[in-house]
Formats: structure tokens, C-alpha cells, sequence
């Protein structure tokens, strides 16, 4: 038997861009990997047997504004590419650059301190372990992040960023936000609740 | 409708080279399928090889490491190589097709999800050549397809057998957390002009479902594992019990993946039912809305009844009684879709080709499954019967009584589409009745054993204890399943030759695939269908009562 | 019948299970009949029929009243069935009971059985003893369980459903049963490789057997002279750094205590009756009698595994 189907319509037909959904699932899946570095950082709070405790941290307060602001900047930067103002564009987008990389080199700069002068590490205790595993698992997201952002930027400086891009580059807001509210869920567990 | 694509004959390194770089969603959905085809009878061998050892107490057919590996390298396989990229497999093919969209949303990232799929199978078998690194004898994992802790830990499993299982689930994790963000982008964004989200098919319905699912499982089977290998690799104590670390967590870990992962393989073999009842019934789906919101319902609920695997570990009596009700609650929406599929069947004129007798099959055995995992969910009964045969029966129970039959049903069903030609309907009733007999004689009489004190994963069993006669018969059960399977794949090879024509519809069915020829052209569609209801062809086909009217 | 059955119940929380089960039974089989009568009659009487026209049958939709219906009454069966599920978890893990026959702490190992009695100063392996309940009084014995590695889990069908053993989670069951007699079971957690042969002997005793036994396992080892080459065999071949013998100077843990071995029915955690060959094909290479133990073969000669046999012997 051979069909014909019907291929005209009159009605209009407009789907969500498939990037944006998919960044979605991305952030679902991302939720539930950082939910369980969560609860067994939380779950182990104070079961160290042995050695350093949470006292010897230090809270990263200009680190967290730092990364916190990022989050602003990107959103200005986008509303330039949506405007057409590739200027501002370009402009927030490096500030936005730095804040991330200022937020790195900190984390780097804790966690030297951590470990060669509190003899912290990974293998110490209990704390040690779920410590830099989670807030590295976020450190690491961070820098992916900011490897995009590194890419977007190798672009805007040879001019190939327009505003036709905004979707995509609207896809790796979303990312960037995402990983900023995982800092703040990171941020509250381990220096404000586990202290 | 004749824009078949007629490429030019080729030698076979162009087309191996054709297959292993394309990223057509069809031929990557037939890639996941034989995959999954060839690692079921690596994991039968494995079952059929521990049902030798299990004929008779005391027998020592393999050693007590070798059955180990075995239940390990079979539950594992099953799972992960078997039934997950089954499913994949059928979704990747049919699921575009259904919703009238050329490709997936994003064909390129499919390709590679699958081939991660296959590095992980790849992974996993790998460690019977580098279990000990390569300069020694390779081993398989011996840790259960649990892998609880501390018995993952270095001080009681050492070498790198299990760490080559933690890695094949991670990769083939990753594989399968980025098919189904796929798959939800693809049923969100790229369906055909008209067919609004109640109008897909149920089967795009339950693809979508089965994906959030499956993300929200395997995203923290993968956190898990990468805290199992800090613990290996970098010294960590995640669950290290000997440093204050806790084995209960990685349980909790494990069943947070573990049990929605069940659910990932059956509201895929749902949606084969939903699709193939219809048809052979004749008449539309009855309480389309119902059977959506069941669905994701079941999948909903499925996520907050992890710990009824739990119930020995010694929770508290809330958390147990917490634990009992929301697994009760699954009982629910699951009776709705089988009520819903029975409503369909009512009143029909009921074709009994061999898709509409493996529906059957599986709808008879899934209940007394499903009722057999009520018992399970009664946590008292659990205490007895858990990790026990009654256990293991359970489970393969809806396993191959469920998954597996309704597997089978969308290969007789589909088969004409994808091969282009009909199969053997006297070989697959063969399989149908040589199937169910093994079956039934194998995970019928399983319950038995648990029932009478015989707990699972051991390489052997006492004497005298009314164990012996029904190993010996389950034994049995599973050889009559093993030829059954080979009169399956004889006939799936043998049609593809020798079948008849199957023409773009031979079961006179109603969603968008059947409006293409067989096989479908590279781009399906040769121009973008518009729909107007949930069966578009049965409004083509019934231009004075089209479906539209009623919906 | 099988020794190992659940449908024997001797203790109180066994016979909970035990009616909650046919309870259960019964309601699911219910369910089964009549689902499975609904579906084969829709597949006899909805068949295409030879000679029937090729017209379509009547296009049905749905109904909210038949959905309704089918979602309501499953409910009621659910809350029916959690209700007296959630009751015998309540009553089996908050028990009440005025009187405590004796506390046992049980550590799994792999793959084998560590029993102490903290009141009692008895330490035993592989084969738990304990008292009978009696019906009017009721005293359970309670067993608090701790893991030594791995998890275990603690099954003896009649007496009990089953708890894990879980390093670092200590757990607790009672049992209290009524008839003396010997129940088996065994462990029923994968802990590795030899998992299947970590069989569980519980003896349950009347009091005064009982007492007598305790009475017995609290004395140290009768070391007699004609044993005393064994001994030094035994002392000098580190077995003592694995095994206790109270009243000498094996105080090892890592392994069962052999004070009163003579005193068990089997050796190897149940699996082979405690005889002298046995005991001999033991001690000269474990692995064969239990492929994977962690007791080593020790390379003992001929002579030296006679006399530790025989050593071993005399610790009754
Ligand atoms: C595809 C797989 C699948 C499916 C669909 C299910 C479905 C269910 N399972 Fe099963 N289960 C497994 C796969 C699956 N299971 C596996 C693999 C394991 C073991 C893993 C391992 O240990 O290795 C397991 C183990 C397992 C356990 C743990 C046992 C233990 O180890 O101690 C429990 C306990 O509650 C359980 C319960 C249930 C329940 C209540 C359902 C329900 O969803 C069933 C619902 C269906 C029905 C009830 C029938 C239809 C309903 C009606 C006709 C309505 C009327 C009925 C009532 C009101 C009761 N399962
Ligand atoms: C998709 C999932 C799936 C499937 C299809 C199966 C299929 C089968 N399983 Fe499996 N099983 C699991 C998933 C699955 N299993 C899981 C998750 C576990 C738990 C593991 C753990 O404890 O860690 C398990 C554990 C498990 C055990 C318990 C082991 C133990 O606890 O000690 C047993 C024992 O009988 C068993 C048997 C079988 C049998 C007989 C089949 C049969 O149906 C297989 C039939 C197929 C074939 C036989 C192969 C094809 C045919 C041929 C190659 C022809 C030649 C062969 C012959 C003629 C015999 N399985
Ligand atoms: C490395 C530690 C270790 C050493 C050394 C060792 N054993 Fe053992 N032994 C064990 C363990 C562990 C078991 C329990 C094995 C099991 O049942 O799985 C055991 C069990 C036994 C049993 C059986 C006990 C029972 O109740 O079932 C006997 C008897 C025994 N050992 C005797 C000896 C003798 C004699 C020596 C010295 C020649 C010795 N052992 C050396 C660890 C050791
Ligand atoms: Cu101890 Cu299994
Ligand atoms: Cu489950």
C-alpha cells in the first residue's frame, strides 16, 4: 500500500531550539552528579577519624563575588549581541573571562595553601577526600566553562561573532549560570552549614 | 513514495567505512541492536555456564572465582550491554521516524554515544586480558553487579579487574546520559508540523520519559563511581570503612541508580506494547491521556523507592515503612497502563501474528512479576526473601517475561520495516512457544529455592535442603530459552534473505514510519509530513472518520 | 522438608512473616486470577474470527468513569497491604520485652562466624547456641551484629528473616524461639569468594543444657602433656597469630577460636563435620577443603600435622 501524507499546513509551527533543551538535560544530568557529591560531603561532616578538620578553611568571599558577578557580566554581554552592539559585546564578554580565571587562580591559590601548609590532602582523612572532591568536581567546571568562554573569545577577536550567534552563545550563559548556582549550593554547604 | 536510496555497489571496506562513520540515526539504531543481540549471547553463555554449575550440589564445573566473575560479568552485560542499548537501538530507529523528523537533533553527538557504548563493552570484557595489568593473568571483576563497598576497595580487591568495570560503566554512562539528552531534544524540537506534544505517539512519549529517567539514574551512578575511583587511585576514604567511611552510602548510592534503572528498561518495552496492542487489536489506544500521565507517574515515583532494596541493611522502621509505600504506590499507575492495554485489547478483533502473541506473553507475565515485586515490597517479606532466589526470579521475571518478550515483539513488528522484508511467522511461533515453555520451566519454579533458604550468588549449595530438583529443572528451563534464541536470530538472518516483500505496511498500522517505504530512505521523509491527529494514517486511510474528530 | 524453609516458622517475628506473608499470598494471587481471567478472555472472546468482514471494530477513546474505577480500587488494596506491612515493622524493630535470655555479639568475617557473649565471658565460632524462649515468659535472645570486613547478612529462615552485618553500622535482631533443636541457614550477603560456604548452625537449648554448655565454654583449654609437642607445633608456626586458645598464649583473632573446637559438630563454618581426618585435611592445605579461605596452608611435614591434630583434639 502506498501513503500519501498531507505536507501543507496552515498552521504555524515553532519548536524551542534544540541546544537550548539539550543544555537542559545537560544541567539535569550535572544536578544529579554534584546532589550525590553533596549529600556525601554533608553525610560525612564531622566523621573524620583522624587529622585536619573544617576549621582550617578560609571562606572565599571575594572569590564568590567574583564568580557571582560573572554571572551579571555574561547576561550584559548577551543583551549587547542581542541589541547588535558588538562592542559591548566583546567588552563584557573578557570581563566576564577574567572574573572566571580570577576564581580559578584563587581556588589554585587555597588549595596550595591546603595542602602544603596544612597538610590537607585528598588521601588525609574523610574531610580531605570529600572536600577536594567536591569542590574540585566544581573547580573543573569552572574551567570547562571558561575553556568555552576561551573559545568564544579566540572568535570575538577575529571578528566572526555576530548576533546570529546569540542562541548558541545563549546555550553557554545557561551553562555559566548553572555553574554558578552550583557554587552557591557548594558555597553555603561547605563554609557556611559544615563549619 | 520511491526516493529509495540506490548506492552504487561497494567493495566491503567502503561499506564497514560507510556504517562506522555514519551518523544516520537508523543504521546507528541497527548498530545498537546487533550490539546488543551479540552481547546477549555472551551473557546467556555466561548464565547457561553458572546453570551447569547449579544442576547439582557440590559440583565443581567452574571454581568459586570463576562463578563469581560469571554473575558478575552476566548481571553487568545484561544490563549495560543488553538491555540499555536494546532500547537505545529501538528508540534511535524508530522514534525519529514516528515523529516524522529526518534525523535526531544532533545526529553527530549520536554517533559518538553509541561508540562510547561500544568502548565500555569493549572496556569491561577487556579486563579478562588486563585484569592484573598486562604483564599477568587477566580476571574478571568478582564484585557483583552492586559492587558494594568495602569489597571494592583496594584492601579487599586488589589488581584492576574492578576497576575496568567502574570504567566501562562510566564510559558507557556517559554514552548513555548523552543519548537520551538526545533523545529529549529530538522529541522536543524536531517533531513534524502538527503533531503537538498530545498528539506524538506514545511511544515518543515514553522514549522522552524513559531519557529524563535514565539521566536522572546515570548521573549518579557516574558520581559514585568517579568517588570509587578517587578512592582507588587517589587514596580517598568515600568508602573506605576502615577510615571511617560508610559502605550504607554507597548502597544508597547505587539504588539511587540502581532501581529507576529498571524502570529505564520497561517503560521503553511499555512503549513497544502501546504501539504494537493497538494494531493487532484494531482499534485506537484506549485512555491515551491516562496511559501519559501514568508513565511519567511511574517514572516519578520510581525515583523515591530506591532503599526496597535495602530493607536487610537495618534502617530505621520509618525509613522502612517510607520505603514500603512508595513502592507499593508503583503498583498503581503500572495497573493503569495494564488495565489501559486490556480496555484496548476489549472489544478488538485481534490479529495473532507473533508481535501481538509476545504482547500477550508479556502482559501475562509482567502481572504475576509485578505482583512478585509487591511481595518484595512488603519489607518483612523482604527480610526473608531478599538476596535470595525468590530475588533473582523476581527480577528475571520481568526481566525476559517483560523486557525481553516485549523485545521480541518490536523485532517481529519492526522487522519488515527496517530489513524490508517479512520474517518467518512459523520459525517465530517456534521461538514463541519454545520460549515461554523455557521460560516458565526456568524462573517458575526459581521462586522455589528462595522460597526455601537458598540465597543468590553462591557458587554452590548444600545437599538436603530441597534445593537439588528445582536447580536441576531451572537448569533445564534455561537450555530450552537458549535454543529458542537461536531459532530467533536463524530467523532473523534467515529472513533477511530469503522473506518475502513486506511493501511500506504490512501491518495496515497507523504512525508515521509505515508511511514510508521499507527500509526508509536515508532522509525518511521524502518531503516533511503534517499531521493532524495521533494516527495519521488511520486519517488517511479513513478520510469519512478521521481521529481528529474525537481527540 | 527443607531444613532451611520459611514456611516453618519457631520464633515470633518469623511467625509474623509467616502470616503477613499468606496474607499477601493471598491478596496477589487474588490480583493474578482475576487480571489473568480478564486477559485470557479478551484474547478467546476478541479473537478475528474466520469469515468476519474486514471492517474495523468500534473506535473506543476512553472513559474517565472505567479509569476512575481502576486507579481507586488498586489504591485501596495498596493502603490495605501497607497497613499491615508497616505493623510488623513496627512490631519487630521497636519490640518490647521484660526479659532478655542472652545477648550475643555476632561478627561476620569472611567467611565464617565470630560469637561472643559479653555477659557470659564465652567466645565461640561458627555454631551459636542459645536458650530457648519460653511461651509464657517470653526472652529473646538478642544478637547485636558488627562486621569484621565485608558485609555479611545473618539468615536462618525459621528463626528469623535475615539483617546484614555492616562494618562500621552495628545491627541488632532477636529471636526468641520455643522448640530446642538445631536451625540452619546461611550467609546471604555476596562477601566474596567464598560467600557460599559461610554456613549459619544455630543451636537452640533448654536452659539447663544450655547453662551446662556456657559452664563448659568458660573454662580455658585442658592442655594435657600428651599434646604438648602439638602445642609447641601450634605456638611455633604462627597459627597462633591468627587463633585464640584461652589458657594459652594463642591470642590471635583473625581467625576462629579453637578453645573448645573439639566442642563443634563441623569445622570451616559448617561445611565439613568435625572428624579427625577432616580436621588433619584442614590444617595441611584449607584451600582444598575451601577454595579462597584466608587461612593459609602452613607446609606443615606429616609428623607435625599429626600432632597439631592431635593437639586440636584434646580441646574439648
Ligand atoms: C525491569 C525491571 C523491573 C520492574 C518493572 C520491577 C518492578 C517492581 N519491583 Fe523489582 N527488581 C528488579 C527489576 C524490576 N522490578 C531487579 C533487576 C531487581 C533486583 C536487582 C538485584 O538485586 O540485583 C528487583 C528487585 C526488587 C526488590 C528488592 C528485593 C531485594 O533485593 O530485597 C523489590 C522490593 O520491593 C522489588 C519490587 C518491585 C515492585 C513493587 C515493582 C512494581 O513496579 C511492579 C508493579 C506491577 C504490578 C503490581 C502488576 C500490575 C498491577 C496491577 C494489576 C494493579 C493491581 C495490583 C495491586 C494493587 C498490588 N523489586
Ligand atoms: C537483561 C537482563 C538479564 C537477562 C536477559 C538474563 C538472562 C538469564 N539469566 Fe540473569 N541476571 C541478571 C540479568 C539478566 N539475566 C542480573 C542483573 C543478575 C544479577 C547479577 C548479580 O547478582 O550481580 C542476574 C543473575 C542471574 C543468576 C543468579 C546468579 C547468582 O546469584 O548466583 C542466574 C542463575 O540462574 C541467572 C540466570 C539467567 C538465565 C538462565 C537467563 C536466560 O534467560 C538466558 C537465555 C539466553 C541464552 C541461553 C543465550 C542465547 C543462546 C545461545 C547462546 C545458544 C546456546 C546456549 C544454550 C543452548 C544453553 N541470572
Ligand atoms: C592467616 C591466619 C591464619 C593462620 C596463620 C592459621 N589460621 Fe586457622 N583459620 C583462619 C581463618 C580465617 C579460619 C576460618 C576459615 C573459614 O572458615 O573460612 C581458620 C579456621 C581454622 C580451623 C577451623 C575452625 C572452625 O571452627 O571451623 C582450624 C581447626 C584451624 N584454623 C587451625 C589452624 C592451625 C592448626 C593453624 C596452624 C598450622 C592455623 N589454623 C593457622 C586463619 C588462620
Ligand atoms: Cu558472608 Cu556472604
Ligand atoms: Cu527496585
Amino acid at each position: 500500500m502506498k501513503l500519501a501524507l498531507a505536507t501543507e499546513s496552515d498552521t504555524a509551527w515553532e519548536l524551542p531550539y534544540a541546544g537550548k533543551v539539550g543544555m537542559w538535560g545537560v544541567i539535569a544530568a550535572e544536578s544529579a552528579i554534584f546532589v550525590i557529591f553533596i549529600v556525601a560531603y554533608a553525610f560525612y561532616i564531622g566523621k573524620s577519624t583522624s587529622g585536619p578538620t573544617t576549621a582550617i578553611l578560609h571562606t572565599p568571599i571575594f572569590l564568590t563575588v567574583c564568580l557571582l558577578s560573572s554571572s551579571a557580566t555574561m547576561e550584559l554581554a548577551l543583551r549587547g549581541l542581542r541589541r547588535g552592539d558588538t562592542r559591548a559585546f566583546s567588552a563584557w564578554w573578557f570581563v566576564t573571562l577574567g572574573l572566571a580565571a580570577t576564581f580559578l587562580g584563587g581556588t589554585l591559590l587555597e588549595w596550595r595553601h591546603l595542602i602544603v601548609d596544612e597538610g590537607l590532602t585528598i588521601h588525609t582523612n574523610l574531610f580531605g577526600t570529600t572536600y577536594y572532591s567536591l569542590v574540585g568536581l566544581h573547580a573543573f567546571h569552572v574551567l570547562v566553562g571558561l575553556t568555552l568562554m576561551a573559545v568564544v573569545a579566540a572568535f570575538i577577536i577575529r571578528r566572526r561573532v555576530t548576533r546570529d550567534h546569540t542562541p548558541k552563545l545563549e546555550v553557554i550563559s545557561l551553562y555559566w549560570h548553572f555553574v554558578d548556582v552550583v557554587w552557591v549550593a557548594v558555597f553555603t554547604l561547605v563554609y557556611v552549614v559544615g563549619r | 513514495m520511491t526516493l529509495t536510496m540506490q548506492p552504487p555497489p561497494q567493495t566491503w571496506t567502503e561499506r564497514l567505512h560507510s556504517w562506522v562513520t555514519t551518523v544516520d540515526h537508523k543504521r546507528i539504531g541497527i548498530m545498537y541492536v546487533l550490539y546488543a543481540l551479540t552481547f546477549l549471547v555472551v551473557g546467556g553463555v555466561e548464565a547457561a555456564l553458572m546453570r551447569l554449575q547449579l544442576l547439582f550440589p557440590h559440583a565443581e564445573f567452574v571454581s568459586p572465582h570463576a562463578f563469581n566473575q560469571l554473575f558478575t560479568m552476566h548481571g553487568t552485560t545484561m544490563i549495560f550491554f543488553v538491555a540499555m542499548p536494546m532500547m537505545f537501538g529501538f528508540v534511535n530507529y524508530l522514534m525519529p521516524l514516528m515523529i516524522g523528523a529526518r534525523d535526531m537533533a544532533f545526529p553527530r553527538l549520536n554517533a559518538f554515544s553509541f561508540w562510547l557504548t561500544v568502548f565500555g563493552g569493549l572496556l569491561l570484557y577487556y579486563s579478562l586480558i588486563g585484569g592484573y595489568g598486562l604483564y599477568g593473568d587477566g580476571t574478571a571483576p568478582e564484585v557483583g553487579w552492586w559492587a558494594y563497598a568495602p569489597l571494592t576497595e583496594k584492601a579487599f580487591t586488589r589488581g584492576h579487574s574492578s576497576d575496568y568495570w567502574t570504567l566501562s560503566l562510566l564510559v558507557s554512562g556517559f554514552g548513555s546520559i548523552v543519548t537520551s539528552i538526545n533523545v529529549i531534544a529530538t522529541v522536543f524540537s524536531m517533531r513534524c508540523r502538527g503533531m503537538k506534544l498530545g498528539k506524538m505517539p506514545l511511544f515518543a512519549w515514553l522514549s522522552a520519559t524513559m531519557s529524563v529517567l535514565a539521566i536522572l539514574a546515570i548521573a549518579p551512578l557516574t558520581a559514585a563511581q568517579m568517588m570509587l575511583m578517587v578512592d582507588r587511585y587517589l587514596g580517598g576514604h568515600f568508602f573506605d570503612t576502615q577510615a571511617g567511611g560508610s559502605a550504607v552510602l554507597w548502597m544508597h548510592f547505587f539504588w539511587i541508580f540502581g532501581h529507576p534503572e529498571v524502570y529505564v528498561l520497561i517503560i521503553p518495552s511499555f512503549a513497544f506494547i502501546s504501539e504494537i496492542v493497538p494494531v493487532f487489536s484494531r482499534k485506537t489506544m484506549f485512555g491515551y491521556p491516562i496511559m501519559v500521565a501514568a508513565s511519567v507517574m511511574i517514572a516519578f515515583v520510581s525515583m523515591s523507592v530506591w532503599a526496597h532494596h535495602m530493607f536487610t541493611v537495618g534502617m530505621t522502621a520509618s525509613a522502612n515503612s517510607f520505603f514500603v509505600i512508595t513502592t507499593m504506590a508503583v503498583a498503581i499507575p503500572t495497573g493503569i497502563k495494564i488495565f489501559n492495554w486490556l480496555a484496548t485489547m476489549w472489544g478488538g478483533k485481534i490479529r495473532f501474528n507473533a508481535p501481538m502473541l509476545f504482547c500477550i506473553g508479556f502482559l501475562a507475565q509482567f502481572l504475576l512479576a509485578g505482583l512478585t515485586g509487591v511481595m518484595l515490597a512488603s519489607a518483612p517479606m523482604t527480610w526473608h526473601l531478599g538476596n535470595s532466589y525468590f530475588v533473582v526470579a523476581h527480577f528475571h521475571y520481568v526481566i525476559l517475561g517483560g523486557i525481553i518478550m516485549a523485545v521480541f515483539a518490536a523485532f517481529y513488528y519492526w522487522y519488515p520495516k527496517v530489513v524490508g522484508r517479512i520474517y518467518s511467522e512459523r520459525l517465530a511461533k517456534w521461538h514463541f512457544w519454545l520460549f515461554v515453555i523455557g521460560f516458565h520451566v526456568c524462573f517458575d519454579l526459581m521462586h522455589i529455592p528462595g522460597l526455601l533458604g537458598m540465597p543468590r550468588r553462591i557458587y554452590t549449595y548444600e545437599p538436603g535442603r530441597g534445593w537439588e530438583i528445582w536447580n536441576f529443572l531451572v537448569g533445564i528451563g534455561a537450555a530450552i530459552q537458549g535454543v529458542a534464541i537461536l531459532v530467533f536470530v536463524w530467523n532473523l538472518i534467515r529472513s533477511a534473505r530469503r522473506g518475502a516483500a513486506a511493501g511500506s505496511d504490512p501491518w495496515d498500522a497507523w504512525t508515521l514510519e509505515w508511511a514510508t517505504s521499507s527500509p526508509p530512505p536515508a532522509y525518511n521523509f521524502a518531503t516533511p509530513p503534517v499531521v493532524k491527529s495521533r494516527r495519521p494514517l488511520w486519517d488517511l486511510k479513513h478520510p469519512e472518520d478521521p481521529d481528529w474528530r474525537y481527540e | 522438608m527443607s531444613p532451611t524453609t520459611i514456611f516453618s516458622p519457631a520464633t515470633t517475628p518469623a511467625r509474623w512473616i509467616f502470616d503477613l506473608s499468606n496474607m499477601v499470598y493471598a491478596v496477589c494471587g487474588a490480583i493474578f486470577v482475576i487480571v489473568g481471567s480478564l486477559l485470557v478472555y479478551a484474547v478467546v472472546k476478541f479473537r478475528r474470527r474466520k469469515g468476519q468482514d474486514a471492517s474495523e471494530p468500534a473506535q473506543v477513546y476512553g472513559s474517565k468513569q472505567i479509569e476512575l474505577a481502576w486507579t481507586i480500587i488498586p489504591i485501596l488494596i495498596v493502603v490495605v497491604l501497607f497497613l499491615s506491612t508497616a505493623r510488623v515493622i513496627a512490631f519487630t524493630q521497636k519490640p518490647s520485652f521484660e526479659e532478655t535470655a542472652v545477648k550475643v555479639d555476632v561478627v561476620g568475617h569472611q567467611f565464617w562466624w565470630e560469637y561472643r557473649y559479653p555477659g557470659l565471658g564465652v567466645v565461640t565460632a561458627n555454631e551459636l547456641h542459645i536458650p530457648v524462649s519460653d511461651p509464657a515468659r517470653r526472652a529473646p535472645s538478642v544478637l547485636q551484629l558488627y562486621s569484621a570486613d565485608i558485609v555479611h547478612s545473618f539468615w536462618v529462615p525459621r528463626l528469623a528473616g535475615k539483617t546484614d552485618l555492616v562494618p562500621n553500622f552495628p545491627n541488632t535482631m532477636w529471636i526468641d524461639p520455643t522448640e530446642p533443636g538445631l536451625y540452619l541457614g546461611q550467609c546471604a550477603a555476596y562477601c566474596g569468594v567464598q560467600h557460599a560456604k559461610m554456613l549459619l548452625r544455630v543451636y537452640v537449648q533448654s536452659r539447663e543444657d544450655f547453662a551446662k554448655w556456657v559452664e563448659e565454654q568458660k573454662q580455658p583449654a585442658r592442655v594435657t602433656d600428651a599434646a604438648a609437642r602439638g602445642r609447641e607445633v601450634f605456638e611455633r608456626t604462627t597459627c597462633m597469630s591468627c587463633h585464640a586458645i584461652a589458657g594459652t598464649a594463642a591470642t590471635g583473632r583473625f581467625g576462629p577460636d579453637l578453645t573448645h573446637l573439639m566442642s563443634r559438630d563441623t569445622l570451616g563454618a559448617g561445611i565439613i563435620p568435625n572428624t579427625r581426618e577432616n580436621l588433619r585435611s584442614w590444617i595441611q592445605d584449607p584451600g582444598k577443603v575451601k577454595p579462597g579461605v584466608l587461612m593459609p596452608a602452613m607446609g606443615l611435614d606429616d609428623s607435625e600435622l599429626d600432632a597439631v591434630t592431635d593437639y586440636l583434639m584434646t580441646l574439648h
